[in-house]
């Protein structure tokens, strides 16, 4: 079992370490600090707002312009999960560096203040100016995936409308996240099946790295039916395992817990199996 | 049967893509035949996961013949491919596999390679075992299962820990009640103080297990008698020892005299080749 101290002797920084590295002069140490802290989930205060205040570093640029500093900063607020931070991952969002709004946007969902809907929707319409579109094909003009999974997970119910017209994005992976979100935000469990079902036709793409988000997102939202199908997705043991586990969570937790359902048992038996 | 070897072969050997070497190599494994195992153990140094993936699956299937050359490939430079190796030898179950995957179960960096070590540990084929080996090397795996139980940072580790201390506990049911108490016992603690949902869950199901569980002792009568030699025995034997000499010198059943008249015992090749439901000491073939 993961403990703090264990954690901080096996690498090479301390808290008070990461803390001063994050406010010093070197770029490479602060760029790892950031990503430490997060990491081994040092929420300390001080360690949060130093970590908001790296969201509007100028500092650590890259040749293209991102904000390295900036992205390991995000990410780690989201760890952290301190709601000080939602007013900052927020403004995050405008920033011109994709990468630094992509992890904004996921920290935010695990953050899980329904306030950031509004601006999340705003950002989904791409109506935000000044903001660059993805370095890497296919040059994405806003991170939908993490944006679409956000907005799944904070409920947000009355954007439906917004959400559904990505379910038919070019980008697989967007659609993915978008029958991701329209499972959680369906409440009518025949209609948030068809969701869930769309995500188990998808394990059978012929693309690895599509086969592993889609293990991913039906490890997300826990999908009971598609336990046998993740069991036989050609893919690694490693994310089947995560993925089923995301199954067993939900069946735990949606059950009492003094006794196992069905569900939960037909979930391990097939996890025996892939160990 | 011959032709469709070397052909099945010679479409791993020909495979020009990752996605052609994936399929012949599950056309070879598929095929169940002892033939394949030299190609089937290269191709778990390919470097194309799925591929090994179907390897490690085609030996699993194969099991008592794939172990000699598996443990061999133990000793080569490719770490992925030991690997590989590791996680096939868990799956077969063979005692000659054992002192291999005490080893990584406690202590490898990979963690697919500790996960499926763990499992093994519980699956060993334990009706092969002699007698007096066998309490040995079974209070060896319940060390280590209980110390990666305990100890592991993975949570799918030591669930994986759980599947194998359930196993382990039904087979000491008879001759260790004291093991089995220990074994819920640790159970009873991870139910309440394991940091994982998952964990807890599968603490839970092998709790009920053992309470329900009777029936699965049946099964070793059937299976068939061990293939290992007295000198295989011998090996296992003298690392067990050694292990445990590593560990922690000299305790009361580390004392050399007992080995050493264990050694003896083993030594000696059985009478019968069959004696597996005898109620002789010995338990193994020479053959």
């Amino acid at each position: 079992m993961s403990n703090e101290l264990d954690s901080q002797s096996d690498g090479s920084l301390t808290v008070e370490q990461a803390i001063a590295n994050l406010q010093g002069e070197d770029l490479g140490l602060r760029v790892y600090a950031a990503w430490w802290l997060g990491r081994f989930r040092v929420d300390a205060p001080q360690a949060i707002d130093i970590l908001i205040a790296a969201l509007q570093d100028e500092d650590d640029r890259t040749e293209a312009g991102g904000y390295p500093l900036r992205r390991n900063a995000a990410r780690a607020l989201g760890k952290l999960g301190d709601v000080r931070a939602v007013s900052a991952l927020v403004q995050a969002l405008a920033c011109s560096d994709f990468y630094v709004r992509e992890a904004a946007a996921q920290s935010l969902e695990m953050l899980g203040d329904p306030a950031c809907i509004a601006p999340l929707i705003t950002l989904l319409q791409d109506q935000v100016p000044g903001t660059l579109p993805a370095p890497e094909p296919p040059h994405l003009t806003q991170p939908f995936d993490a944006i679409l999974e956000a907005l799944g997970t904070l409920g947000a119910t009355k954007e439906v409308s917004d959400i559904l017209p990505f379910l038919d994005h070019p980008v697989p992976r967007v659609q993915y996240a978008a029958a991701r979100a329209m499972y959680q935000l369906s409440p009518d469990p025949q209609v948030a099946s068809q969701y869930g079902d769309r995500l188990v036709r998808a394990l059978a793409n012929e693309d690895l790295q599509l086969r592993r988000t889609v293990l991913a997102d039906l490890g997300a939202i826990g999908y009971l039916p598609a336990a046998d199908a993740i069991a036989q997705t050609r893919a690694e043991n490693s994310l089947k395992l995560i993925s089923l586990k995301g199954l067993l969570e939900k069946q735990v937790q949606i059950h009492s817990a003094s006794q196992l359902s069905e569900g939960a048992i037909k979930v391990m038996t097939l996890m025996d199996e892939l160990l | 049967m011959a032709d469709s070897l070397s052909s099945l072969i010679q479409a791993v050997e020909a495979a020009d893509s990752s996605s052609r070497l994936l399929e012949a190599v599950q056309n070879l494994a598929s095929a169940h035949l002892e033939g394949a195992i030299p190609t089937l153990i290269a191709a778990l140094s390919y470097n194309n996961p799925g591929a090994a993936v179907a390897a490690v699956d085609g030996l699993i299937a194969l099991g008592e013949p794939a172990v000699p050359p598996l443990l061999e490939q133990l000793d080569c430079h490719n770490y992925t491919a030991r690997a590989w190796a590791i996680r096939a030898l868990a799956g077969i179950g063979d005692p000659r596999g054992l002192i291999t995957l005490l080893g990584v179960a406690t202590a490898d960096f990979a963690l697919s390679v500790r996960r499926a070590a763990a499992r093994g540990l519980g699956m060993m084929k334990w009706h092969w075992f002699p007698e007096q080996l066998l309490e040995i090397a079974q209070e060896e795996a319940l060390e280590a299962l209980l110390f990666v139980a305990r100890q592991d940072e993975e949570w799918v580790v030591r669930y994986s820990a759980v599947v194998g201390l359930q196993s382990l506990a039904n087979a000491v049911r008879a001759t260790h009640p004291e093991w089995r108490s220990q074994i819920l016992s640790q159970l009873e603690q991870m139910a309440t103080n394991d940091s994982s949902w998952a964990v807890r869950a599968r603490v839970e199901l092998a709790q009920q297990r053992l309470q329900t569980e009777l029936e699965i002792q049946s099964t070793t009568a059937e299976s068939p008698p061990s293939p290992l030699s007295a000198t295989d025995w011998q090996i296992i034997l003298q690392k067990l020892y050694e292990r445990k000499g590593a560990e922690r010198h000299v305790l009361a059943e580390g004392d050399p005299r007992r080995y050493r008249e264990l050694a003896v015992a083993i030594a000696q090749p059985c009478e019968t080749a069959s004696n597996l439901s005898s109620t002789s000491n010995v338990q193994f073939s020479d053959e």
